[in-house]
């Protein structure tokens, strides 16, 4: 018990042991690559091509890079979401359906209210985004407090059916008359757009606010509040013992991480897609799982993974088109990297502290 | 909606489609039973099932249409990253949720990668031949139950016999014990001088096995293709289903049969032509889940030991 209270007071995350944080990180990143390459090799592909068309689609110009920070952005708001959740110990993998619904309400209001004065209506999407997130995973949240529901189970479903309610809402309610019959929403009011950073690139202001939300994340874990969802996460019988209420945080981070991933959503919507479609964020659950853990769950490292994967992400796609190896290397990368991250105290011993 | 269409012969239909709609996610479920009474959690059985889907199917069409060597691949599979699972909880004693993960996002990219890397991307997916139904003599006659649990493929048939199998390896047989005593009390196992570890790596290759199979039922036993992310989230429902059973063979049934119901009436409604969207039928089976979840979570008892790793003589 004392052990379990010393755990928790911790400290968990500090700047002292940088090093041997990014070693291991570094080490994975660099083995997974690899084992990518190999896999590449024995399939009859040349790896060294591969990776390099992959490095000059993220990196080759500036328009190049400035399209890696436009895909860091969703992935960066998305892994500080899953990361307040996981440092709660609420294995919550619902990002990418909690991302759909914040896009769907924010896209909705925008829709729905055009009419409103935009200092008004702008602030209103926003907000609409964060409920949007926060309702469908505080579904999860809740039963998972109350009712003991395991939530790697039901945010999984929430995916599944946040997927189909978006290809509801494209092909229905929510359907562009003037679409051309497309399985997309009418476009938002441009007065709404998010401000671009420079001209003729994709990067906009939402960038800016995922590095506000890094900032927000580490006053939050200095919070008094940040440090009782950490006793609650470290261990729930400590945190009982100390008279705290661990339903109800379940369901406080449930809210929050939701509502920071229907915070993606709107950006997505507001800064690049402009209308409601599907399939805009596939696979970027899993995306922020594995960024938020390489990153260490915390705030600064996930800057760094989440830029680290969306230059992979964004090489992959000109990978694919360039010379023909598919995308999936890099969901084999992540899968990988994952499993190297989390078994890496097993394989770098580190000195007892 | 056209409700002339709802013949005895649609509703024998939908039945019939049931039990093939249950065959993956009972396989995946007998063996989770295990996995679950040894006291590992193991979230991967959704990449698992994924990978055994894509090497039964490969099995199947680079041997011309063996489709006993496409399970064989997808066993091995299956019991391969099974050891990856067990490797994880069990040696090398990392959180299982996030293990499970891993794996299943693993198991997605490299299905994908594999499966794009030997057919590119087509227009027509590649095809085979399934496992053909093969009718009972006699019980297929039966008017009603004939065709529904009697004219059936190989595969079908086998998970059903594997049922009551699994059952009796738990409950009566020692390694069984073994699996229950390690789930609820390892170190009472230890103290016996059986290996913790050793039944937890038989408990997680026998689930990770079946889930293989699993999959390869998906490609090889019910459509003749692969699509990518073709298990569509039954790796968890699996999961669910033996959550729903309390961890046991034949609840197991009865869970599986119940998605194997939601996903057929699923696909009727669309046929008849339900005045509902197609788009909100496919939710079905997911929100069932949520609500097996919640009707059985409060009340279920995990095992003791559940997704604890085994550190011999740890303090308490």
């Amino acid at each position: 018990m004392a052990t379990e209270i010393e755990q928790s007071t911790k400290p968990r995350y500090s700047f002292k042991h940088l090093w041997d944080q990014v070693f291991p990180a570094l080490i994975s990143i660099v083995i997974a690559v690899v084992i990518g390459g190999l896999l590449l090799l024995v399939n009859g592909r040349d790896p060294l091509a591969a990776y390099a068309s992959l490095w000059s689609g993220a990196f080759g110009s500036f328009s190049r890079f400035t399209e890696t920070l436009v895909r860091t952005t969703p992935f960066l708001i998305l892994a500080i979401s899953v990361s307040v959740s996981f440092r709660c110990e609420v294995w919550n993998i619902g990002a990418e359906g909690q991302f759909m619904l914040g896009a769907i309400l924010s896209t909705w209001v925008a829709l729905s209210f055009a009419s409103l004065p935009i200092y008004l209506l702008f602030p209103l999407t926003f907000i609409a985004a964060f409920i949007g997130g926060a309702f469908w995973s505080g579904i999860a949240g809740a039963l998972k407090a109350y009712l003991n529901a395991n939530e790697v189970i039901t945010t999984s479903m929430l995916n599944y059916i946040a997927i189909y309610l978006t290809a509801f809402l494209v092909n229905g309610p929510m359907k562009d008359p003037q679409g051309f019959n497309f399985p997309q929403s009418s476009l938002i009011e441009s007065t709404l757009e998010l401000p671009h950073l420079f001209p003729g690139t994709r990067l906009n202001v939402g960038f800016l606010i995922a590095l506000a939300l890094v900032l927000f994340a580490i006053f939050f874990w200095r919070s008094g509040l940040g440090f009782r969802t950490e006793i609650v996460g470290a261990s729930r019988r400590v945190a009982k013992y100390a008279g705290l209420n661990v339903p109800r945080t379940i369901l406080f981070v449930s809210i929050l991480t939701g509502g920071l991933a229907g915070i993606a959503g709107w950006g997505e919507i507001f800064g690049i897609q402009y209308r409601l479609i599907q399939n805009i964020a596939t696979g970027w659950g899993n995306l922020a799982i594995v960024i938020a853990l390489l990153g260490e769950l915390h705030p600064v490292g996930m800057v760094v993974s989440a830029f680290l994967f969306a230059s992979m992400v964004v090489g992959g796609d000109a990978m694919q088109r360039n010379s023909g190896v598919p995308f999936a290397l890099v969901d084999v990368i992540q899968g990988i990297v994952i499993l190297l991250v989390l078994s890496r105290s097993y394989f770098f011993k580190r000195s007892p502290e | 909606m056209n409700l002339g269409l709802i013949t005895p012969v649609f509703i024998i239909g939908i039945l019939s489609a049931t039990i093939r709609l249950a065959t993956p996610i009972l396989l995946t479920a007998l063996g989770e039973v295990f996995t679950e009474r040894s006291g590992i959690l193991n979230l991967g059985l959704e990449g698992i099932m994924l990978m055994g889907a894509l090497t039964g199917f490969l099995g199947a069409y680079w041997s011309g249409g063996n489709l006993w060597l496409g399970l064989l691949f997808a066993l091995v599979t299956g019991i391969v990253f099974g050891l990856l699972m067990g490797f994880m909880s069990i040696t090398a004693k990392v959180n299982q949720v996030v293990a499970g993960l891993g794996i299943t996002i693993l198991g997605t990219g490299l299905s994908t990668l594999f499966y794009r890397l030997a057919f590119g991307l087509r227009s027509q997916p590649p095809t085979i031949k399934i496992f053909p139904d093969i009718p009972i003599p006699l019980l297929s006659k039966i008017p009603g139950l004939g065709p529904i649990l009697f004219t059936q493929n190989i595969m079908v048939y086998a998970s059903l016999i594997l049922t009551p199998i699994a059952w009796i390896i738990l409950y009566r047989t020692s390694f069984g014990l073994a699996v229950r005593a390690v789930g609820e009390s390892p170190d009472a196992v230890d103290t016996r001088g059986i290996s913790v570890s050793r039944i937890r790596y038989l408990a997680i290759i026998i689930g990770g096995g079946l889930a293989g199979l699993g999959g390869a039922y998906l490609s090889i036993g019910n459509l003749g293709i692969f699509w990518t992310q073709m298990t569509a989230g039954s790796g968890f429902i699996a999961i669910a289903v033996v959550v729903f059973s309390r961890w046991d063979p034949f609840r197991s049934l009865v869970g599986a049969l119940v998605f194997g119901f939601a996903s057929a009436l699923q696909l009727s409604l669309q046929t008849l032509k339900a005045p509902v969207p197609s788009e909100l039928l496919l939710m079905l089976p997911y929100v069932i889940t949520i609500l097996v979840l919640i009707g059985v979570s409060r009340r279920a008892e995990f095992p003791a030991a559940f997704a604890v790793p085994y550190h011999r003589g740890e303090e308490k």
